[in-house]
């Protein structure tokens, strides 16, 4: 039984808005802390640290919480926008 | 001349029910959700206390969603391995009046936004305000891409990550100290293994609140809530600390459903649902800007939630304060008048009802589960007691209060002391 974050986020309704994130971050940003926080507290485990150190992200499978906003807006997040109008996660269950 | 009386910014359950009251007393009101429906962005552990919506909706649970009605209580101390669980099953829990119901938002609060546009308000899901439009220090409108909406007040129930407030800058960001990060899975089952497996009949629900090792040493725990046909499970984590964690969230998550207690509950469920949502936390001492010229603020984009740790209480408070704006906008209107000198009515309503009581009485506590034993040794040493009560395996016997005394003192009698003296003062 033990799927990945990334099939479980897969259960979920998104509508992706291609090419338009809604959060932009720097991935080269050079505090780790500031990273690893990212990655420990992601519910949806968007956030993933490289092997060189820098961060990849994506934002297709956002839950939208804030958590990302709360901790790094300033700092690695640069971007921190809900999803436009109709976009994003849709929770059938919630 | 605004085009409405009331602009009300978020479709949960602080919007639909501000919405709701005033669409009944007549007032022409807008009711805008970002999402596709009331409710598609949302987010509940759980349980959602009735009385504030009874009183708004009389026996409202016999016509919407609610999954099932809370007569179990359960809370859990668990190590890795062990759990020891304190379990309260009374038909009392379920009276009218203190009656409590699982839900879930995608379409508990669906209804209800459909309940307010029944009501007369006028409804737009899928429709993101970008802006509040303030005009002389006060504020007249809102702004959708490049549609501007004026109405004699905007009530914000734009929930904790209240983007509108702190752009208008009449809330500061939101710290991490003061909110916890929720994650919830929820895993489908027939009800008929949901009501074996939790010895339930019909309708009855359980909440199961877990303390101890599903937050790894963090501020939180787990939470299992029973539905009609799913089971949600899930774990609120503070986020002050949670960069040094040495596990991730979804490591957590894996380790708590593996977790012996909870594997067989969950045994051959599909998994229906993933979801995070942020949980304010810190009580009193986050309650802002309740209102002023033209705009008040309910439920969560206020800071109106309380976690204390054997219970999270966020809906009722949501639905309460949502009525309570909605009153103010109605004496406001009488008067003519939405500056802040009149809307302070609302302060005084929250003041006056349980909603800031409850936060004064509770104002210790979020200090107070800062303390790391509650979350690491408090768990240890009761399992390590259990061990000692429970286990027979030939060797010579101990008296009890050897026993547990041995453990007791890992933790330091004076610790044990002073945290029970504040645990007993905080709440
Ligand atoms: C994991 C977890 C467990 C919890 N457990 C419980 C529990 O068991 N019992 C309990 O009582 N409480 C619980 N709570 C707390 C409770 O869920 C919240 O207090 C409650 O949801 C707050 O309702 P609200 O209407 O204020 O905000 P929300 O439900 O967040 O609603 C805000 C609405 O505004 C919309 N919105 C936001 N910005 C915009 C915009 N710019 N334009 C248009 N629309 C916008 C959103 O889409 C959303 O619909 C829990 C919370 C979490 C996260
Ligand atoms: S908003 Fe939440 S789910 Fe989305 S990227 Fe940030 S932390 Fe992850």
């Amino acid at each position: 039984m033990t799927m990945s974050v990334e099939e479980k986020l897969g259960v979920n309704k998104f509508f992706v808005n291609e090419g338009k994130p809604h959060i932009e971050i720097d991935p080269n940003y050079p505090d780790m802390k500031e990273k690893l926080k990212l990655v420990k507290a992601c519910p949806g485990g968007l956030y993933k640290l490289n092997e060189n150190g820098t961060l990849s992200f994506d934002y297709a499978g956002c839950l939208e919480c804030g958590t990302c906003r709360i901790l790094c807006l300033g700092t690695v997040v640069k971007k921190w926008e809900y999803p436009e109008s109709t976009m994003g996660v849709e929770y059938r269950y919630g | 001349m605004s085009e409405f009386d009331a602009i009300i910014v978020g479709g949960g359950l602080a919007g639909s029910t501000a919405a709701y009251v005033l669409a009944q007393q007549g007032l022409e009101v807008l009711l805008i959700e970002r999402g596709n429906y009331g409710g598609s962005k949302n987010m509940t552990g759980g349980r959602l206390y009735a009385h504030s919506l009874e009183k708004i909706i009389p026996n409202f649970a016999e016509e919407a969603p609610v999954e099932r009605r809370v007569v179990k209580e359960r809370i859990s101390m668990m190590t890795e391995n062990d759990a020891f669980t304190i379990d309260y099953h009374s038909p009392r829990l379920a009276q009218a009046g203190s009656d409590s119901y699982v839900v879930m938002r995608g379409e508990f609060d669906r209804w209800l936004f459909d309940k307010a546009e029944e009501a007369g308000a006028m409804t737009a899901a899928g429709i993101k305000v970008d802006e509040l439009i303030v005009e002389n220090n006060r504020v007249t409108g809102v702004i959708c891409g490049d549609e501007e909406m004026r109405a004699d007040v905007v009530i914000l129930a734009d929930g904790v990550n209240s983007l509108l407030a702190e752009k208008a800058g009449l809330r500061k960001r939101v710290q991490p100290s003061q909110v916890a990060v929720g994650v919830k899975e929820v895993y489908g089952l027939p009800a008929k293994v949901i009501e074996d497996r939790f010895g339930l009949t019909g309708n009855e629900g359980t909440a199961w609140l877990f303390a101890g090792s599903p937050s790894n040493g963090l501020v939180g725990g787990g939470f299992l809530y029973t539905n009609k046909e799913s089971i949600s499970l899930g774990l609120v984590l503070g986020l002050e600390h949670i960069g040094e964690s040495e596990k991730t969230i979804e490591e957590m998550m894996v380790a708590f459903s593996n977790h012996p207690e909870i594997a067989p509950l969950i045994k051959d469920a599909k998994l229906l649902e993933r979801s995070g949502h942020v949980v304010p936390e810190a009580g009193l001492s986050m309650v802002s800007t309740l209102y002023g010229d033209g705009y008040l603020i309910c439920g969560d984009a206020a800071g109106f939630c309380l976690n204390i740790g054997y219970m999270v209480r966020g809906m009722d408070l949501a639905i309460a304060s949502g009525e309570m704006a909605a009153k103010a906008v109605i004496a406001a209107k009488e008067k003519g008048d939405f500056s802040s000198a009149t809307l302070q009515s609302y302060k005084t309503m929250l003041d006056e009802s349980f909603i800031m009581k409850d936060l004064a009485v509770y104002k210790n506590f979020p200090s107070f589960m800062e303390n790391p034993r509650i979350f690491n040794q408090y768990p240890a040493m009761v399992s390590e007691i259990m061990a000692e009560m429970f286990i027979v395996n030939g060797s010579p016997a101990v008296p009890l209060r050897k026993k547990a005394m041995k453990h007791l003192k890992t933790v330091g009698l004076m610790n044990l002391l002073k945290d029970g003296f504040k645990g007993v003062k905080s709440v």
